[in-house]
Formats: structure tokens, sequence, C-alpha cells
């Protein structure tokens, strides 16, 4: 069975993102990018899956700017057999790249299919959802458990009172909460080992998608700074201020 | 215009956020029915009539929805959808699975978890884990919209009178099934809606010490939240995390203890209206969002602070 993989470069999480003072974004230039880290964890199930015998091989995707190369590599060190970068300097919306997705679902035929259930830029939480519904296909969303047998695939997912589960029918698309597991890292033969690995590159016209943004951004703004607060000494002085100034117990 | 909100229930009685919803929908204007989809959920439906504001109630009753899978449910809502100018569904995790699945299907682009609305084609809504506030304006014939529900003020949940309507529909698209579901059990009040919210993190060094906090928590009639190091750690489950990746949450007063303050964690707590920390390191970033900071031993203050509220 092949697992196809869904990437995305993102800016680095733990970079406090500053807002452009023209209000058209956030500030991009010589920011750290990384891997989106739910990202991580899709690629390192489909890795577990390999090393099960489940997978037999995985195809890591990327859907964006020339150097998204890089997140592939990335993937490709941690254990993916090839790679597709689908080339736009748009971009592209989660509708956009569910279709990109599509079209590549049609051609490679994957058994499974795996992305990270939202990314950190966007926080949008869509593209495996919409790629599930372009394929006709089940979803196993929020997953913190994936169990494949016998041409079914059986998800635990993370829901708002607890977990839940479902059996899906194979194919299907299953995008990963936190817990799913823990990432690896690339070592260092690895990662010299993936710049020998095919990577090939297309366009969004290969699959026939139009991936001009429907949704006009009209302008990103900072949100609203929170007043300073003050440091109390005592417990008393707390329990005084919550009462009579803040009056909210 | 004609706007269509999914109800979040459990059959028998509708969830706080549809109600924060129905109030989104309001703020867009226009006339609004209620779809209850699910199986044996008239006890939901009739809720539905009595919120304040809505014209009419769309109950799809089929054992395809009891457990509102997204193959099925987002057949039906793109079917009925396909007349409304507006579809809309609170931004938990059942609006999350389905709604985009819907869009998808509409062949329209969805708008997630907007924060408020500007007209009825514009609306706010935070990205980069609420660093950033984007306004954005969609050109699609229907917005398909999750809407966060800490947001917008609950519409009144009685005062309507809309009548319920039987929608014939069955869609089962046959590609999943329900297994089984793992509900943590929880006197206390639900974390998204509590007035009061008590949050413990790494700080609190094992699930047992939790106890402080859900005594502190009794005492107050608080929720309790945890960071993801606490969960990650194992103190508690994972329903329980507040922030970018579990619950985002809005109440009163959020009192976070033992808590360092990642910036994904903020994400999901910083609209809160008053903000106390409790934390042993003075240097710690949560310091920088609370209105009321006490530096020390998270295990001398809960105890005293229990004691005097």
């Amino acid at each position: 069975m092949k697992v196809l993989v869904a990437v995305k470069r993102v800016v680095d999480y733990n970079v406090k993102v500053r807002v452009k003072a023209d209000k058209t974004g956030v500030e991009l230039a010589n920011v750290k990018m990384a891997m989106n880290p739910f990202c991580e964890i899709a690629v390192e199930e489909a890795v577990r899956l390999k090393e099960k015998g489940i997978a037999t091989e995985i195809i890591a995707v990327s859907v964006g700017p020339q150097n998204a190369q890089e997140q592939l590599r990335t993937a490709l060190a941690l254990g993916a057999d090839r790679a597709i970068l689908v080339q736009t300097e748009v971009d592209a919306e989660p509708l956009a790249i569910a279709k990109i997705l599509k079209g590549i679902v049609d051609q490679e035929q994957p058994g499974l299919i795996v992305l990270g259930k939202q990314a950190i830029d966007g926080d949008n939480n869509q593209t495996g959802q919409m790629l599930a519904a372009l394929a006709g296909i089940g979803q196993g969303t929020f997953a913190s458990v994936v169990k494949v047998e016998g041409g079914k695939a059986q998800v635990t997912r993370e829901i708002d009172g607890g977990l839940q589960t479902v059996e899906l029918a194979l194919p299907a698309v299953v995008t990963t909460d936190l817990r799913l597991n823990e990432p690896r890292y690339a070592s260092l033969p690895n990662i010299m080992k993936a710049k020998k690995k095919p990577l090939d590159v297309k366009t969004p016209a290969d699959f026939g998608v139009d991936a001009t943004p429907r949704v006009k951004t009209l302008k990103v703004e900072p949100p609203a700074e929170r007043k300073a607060g003050i440091k109390v000494k005592t417990v008393e002085e707390l329990v005084e201020k919550l009462k009579n100034e803040a009056k909210v117990i | 215009m004609t706007i269509l909100v999914i109800a979040e229930h459990d059959n028998a009685s509708l969830k706080g956020a549809t109600l924060n919803t129905v109030a989104a929908a309001q703020a867009i204007g226009g006339d609004i029915h209620v779809l209850v989809a699910g199986s044996g959920a008239q006890g939901a439906a009739d809720a539905a009539a009595q919120i304040a504001g809505v014209s009419k109630v769309l109950l799809a009753d089929n054992a395809a929805y009891a457990h509102q899978l997204a193959e099925n449910v987002s057949l039906l809502v793109a079917e009925l959808g396909k007349s409304y100018s507006h579809i809309l569904a609170p931004a938990t995790t059942n609006g999350k699975n389905t709604l985009p699945r819907v869009a998808a299907l509409l062949d329209v682009a969805q708008i997630s978890e907007i924060s408020k609305v500007v007209s009825a084609d514009t609306f706010e809504r935070p990205i980069y884990a609420g660093n950033a506030i984007a306004t954005v304006q969609s050109s699609d014939s229907i917005k398909v919209i999750t809407v966060r529900p800490t947001g917008f003020d609950a519409a009144a949940a009685t005062g309507g009178s809309a009548a319920v309507e039987a929608v014939a529909s069955a869609q089962d698209a046959g590609k999943s099934s329900f297994i089984g579901e793992e509900l943590a059990k929880s006197d206390r009040p639900e974390l998204a809606g509590a007035k009061i919210v008590v949050s413990g993190g790494r700080g609190m060094g094992n699930g047992d010490n939790f106890s402080i906090l859900y005594s502190l928590a009794d005492k107050l009639g608080a929720a309790v939240g945890a960071s993801r190091a606490a969960v990650d750690a194992g103190f508690v489950p994972n329903d329980m995390q507040v922030g970018q990746t579990g619950k985002v949450v809005a109440p009163q007063l959020y009192v976070a203890v033992g808590i360092s303050g990642a910036i994904q964690h903020l994400a999901g707590m910083k609209d809160s209206k008053v903000i106390v920390a409790i934390n042993k390191d003075e240097e710690a970033p949560i310091f920088s969002v609370a209105d009321y900071g006490i530096v020390g031993d998270l295990f001398e203050i809960v105890p005293q602070l229990e004691k005097l509220v």
C-alpha cells in the first residue's frame, strides 16, 4: 500500500510573528521556516506504517514555493521514498491545495493519505476534510491512534468530550493530532541520502487547478494588547483585588 | 438572505456553542434556520426551536446521523445548503470535522473560526495562534463558516417559537462507521463555557497534585484546564487541554497555575477577561498577559487561595 503524506512549509512554531506595518500580512522575510509540527507527526506515522510492513512506499507532497523543497527533503530524510512539489508562488487556500492533492491521489492511488490536522500559520483545519470530500472517501480527523488492518483503518479521534473510534474503508484520509506519536529526528547520514532521493516539481496547472484565492485578505492586524498587569505580594492581596477591583469572584 | 446553523447537540439537548453560533448568525442578519441532524434528536430540536431569533428548525432524524459522522452529515448539509446564503457551525471538533467537507462538496472556500462579523461577506479571524487578526472577504455565493464560540455572546436559549420541520433525507456514504467512544467524566462545568477556569501546567509535578486545583475549582464553581505539558506528562486527559491545539476559552477569570505561558497556550486563553498567574519563575511569559501575578510556590499559594475565597 502506498501512503501519501502532505507537508507544509510554515513559520517555525517558536517564532513570535510580527504583523507588517502596512497590515498586508505578517513579516516572513528572514524568519525561520520549518515543517508544520502536525505534518511532522503525519510523516512519522507513515514511516511507522512502513516499518510495520503495512506501507510499501511513502510519497511526500507539498504545495508551495520553490523553497518548500527543503521541507520535502526533511520528509525524505525522515523516511519518505520520494517527493512531489507542486510549485506555486500564490499563497494557496485549503480548497486549492485539496484539489491539487486530489489530482495526485488520482495518479498515485495511495491506500492512505495522511495530513496534519491544521497548519500553524493559517490555523484553518480544512485541507484533509476537503480532500476526503473531493475524493469521496472517509476521513479520520484529529487522530491519536491509527490501526490499519485488512483493508480498513480504525482511527481513534480526539473529540471535545474525550475520544471516539471510527472505522474507515480504505483508501481514507487521516489527519494527525498532537498525541498520535513523537516524531523522530533526521540523522545526518539520512539527510545526506535524502539529497539523492527523487523530487518531482509540478505546477497546479498540471492538475487543472486554478490556485487563485477566493477569499481576499483585506488586512492583518496585531491582536488587541492586554494592558499591563500588576504583581501582588500576598494571597490576601490577590483575593482582595479579585473581589473588589476586578469583581470576578 | 437565509442562514443555516448546524446545531451541536447530543441528541437529547443542545450544546452551548450552538447559542453562540446563532448569535453570530444574528450579527450577519437574515432569517435563521437551525439544522439538527441526529438519531432520536427530538429533544435537541425542541430546544433549538426555543432559541430567540430562530425562525425554523430542520430535524433530520435518522440512524445514519446518530454519531454525526462527517461523511454522512456533510452530504445532508451540502444538499440542504444549496438554498442558503450562509452555512454556520460552531468551531467544535464536530463543526471542524464536517464543515470543510460541506464546503468542498459545494466547491466554495471555508472560513474557519471567525471571531467577529464585519458584514455579510467580511469577517475577522485569528491566525498564527492568535498573534494576528485577519479581516477576510469571501466572494463565494455560499459562505461556509465555523464560529469561534468565545467570540460571540450566547443568544437567549428561550423566547423563540420556531416550527420544527422534519427532513426525510437519509444520507449514508457507507465509508465510515462508529465503533465506540470514551468520554471523560466530570461534574464540573464544561471547560469551553465556564465562567471561571483554573488551569495547571508542568509545575503541578504530577497528576495527584491536581487535586488541589480540583478543590479550588469546586469552591469557585470553576472548570479545570491544563497546558499541553500537563497533558503530555499524563497528569490529566487531553480534553482538558487549553491552547491552539486544544480548547479556546474566554472566561471571566482564568487562573494559570504552574504554566509558563507558551505561545500555543496563550492562543487558547488570552481573551479571558481577567488572568491570574501563579508561578515561581518571575520571568515566565505568562506574567506578560496576567492582570494579577503572584510569584511563589503554588503548593503554598493554591491552598491559601482556596481558604480565602
